[in-house]
């Protein structure tokens, strides 16, 4: 059977995108950003994943209001970026892992999640980024399966129900007839909004809580609803649901290897934790 | 469901979603390059082709981010719109704030603190 290894998470924001593109990594605002990646490159170099799957919330880029999923799963062959308005340069593209995503899209739907199946998917910088994170030589070593969340339209799937998501996603992956090694990363957040006279908001105790939960307590923060996560982290900070899916996946026992906590990076408060299971 | 407001916040629900779609729509278009070149060529002609309805159209026309929301414009697709114009977050959210981009900068500073 399949075992996961451990999982990641981290922000996404497009600003990250054009650091890289500008080769901005070692400027004194993005330093403390990108240099907190180290130790999870190492963690990855020891490991050696071969597998990823990634929750993620796009952005308009694959999907549009005129068909919106609230859990899409994807079961392509290879995934590609694209330009999402601002013309940056397009990356890579990804190889898909089939045979873990339709185990996924099996095992969800007969645990009752109703989720989209895309043979055809597109992946936005809520992907791509954390990729480039996390392999800054953009040379992937892993197959990847992504597990889209929407958070463009009201109303999002609850942080529970999130939660619920990633623990379902962690039993299919555990119970994969193959002998590879899988990683989970889940990418959004922290804190932050960017629409309304509310921009700028950031909440860095909440934050600061929200990551203590995920190592003590990690079912804590399913306790509050859509509006009480705006309230607290933003209408972008909402994003937190991917960081839920991902420490669900992972199962009761893990370590915390790694976290960062650095802001502002553009309008977002940063976060980024490594997570290893324990057997 | 009975929630206060949060102040300063407009939810994308299906309320904001029917009433912005032709605008979403268009915004969802600058996705490709062409599509951008073809709407500065001619932006009357591109805003009539998608059906904006006038608040759409006079909120466009005045690159008016908090107009755009009240149009029904949903965050994600309006940073497409923006990006024609080189403006990055910083630059919205200090439209937004009415402040000066230093002066937003300054506050998402002092958040660290």
């Amino acid at each position: 059977m399949a075992r996961i290894l451990g999982g990641i998470t981290t922000s996404h924001v497009p600003a990250i995108g054009r650091a890289i593109a500008r080769n901005l990594q070692q400027e004194p605002y993005w330093r403390p950003f990108f240099d907190a990646f180290a130790p999870v490159h190492r963690w990855l170099a020891e490991t050696r994943p071969e597998v990823l799957v990634v929750f993620y919330n796009d952005h308009g880029l694959n999907f549009f209001l005129d068909k919106m999923p609230t859990f899409a799963v994807g079961a392509a062959p290879v995934y590609s970026g694209g330009d999402e308005g601002w013309g940056l340069p397009v990356m890579a593209s990804f190889e898909g892992e089939q045979a873990l995503s339709w185990q996924l899209i099996d095992a969800l739907v007969q645990e009752d999640f109703d989720i989209t199946t895309c043979q055809e998917m597109r992946v936005d910088h809520a992907f791509t980024l954390p990729m480039a994170l996390l392999w800054p030589d953009q040379a992937w070593p892993v197959k990847v399966v992504p597990v889209c969340i929407n958070t463009v339209q009201f109303p999002l799937p609850s942080a529970r129900r999130c939660y619920a998501l990633g623990e379902a996603v962690g039993r299919a992956i555990r119970r994969w007839d193959s002998d590879a090694r899988v990683a989970v990363l889940g990418t959004g957040g922290l804190s932050h909004q960017l629409d309304g006279e509310r921009a700028g908001f950031i909440n860095k105790d909440f934050d600061l809580q929200f990551m203590d939960s995920l190592v003590q307590d990690p079912t804590w923060a399913t306790q509050f609803s859509t509006h009480e996560l705006v309230e607290k982290a933003g209408t972008q900070g909402v994003e937190l649901l991917m960081w839920l899916a991902t420490r669900g996946a992972l199962g009761p026992a893990v370590r915390c290897l790694h976290r960062n906590y650095h802001l502002p990076i553009s309008n977002t408060a940063s976060g980024l934790m490594l997570f290893e299971t324990l057997r | 469901m009975c929630t206060p407001d949060i102040p300063g916040t407009t939810l994308f629900d299906g309320r904001q979603a029917r009433k912005g779609y032709a605008l979403n729509k268009m915004c969802y278009s600058f996705n490709e390059a062409a599509n951008r070149e073809a709407f500065v060529r001619d932006e009357d002609a591109y805003c009539a082709r998608y059906g904006l309805n006038e608040p759409q159209r006079e909120a466009i026309r005045a690159r008016n981010v908090l107009q755009l929301i009240e149009a029904g414009g949903n965050a994600y697709y309006l940073a497409k719109f923006a990006g024609i114009f080189g403006l990055d977050m910083q630059d919205i959210g200090a439209q937004q704030t009415g402040l000066t981009k230093a002066q937003f900068q300054a506050r998402l500073q002092a958040a660290a603190d």
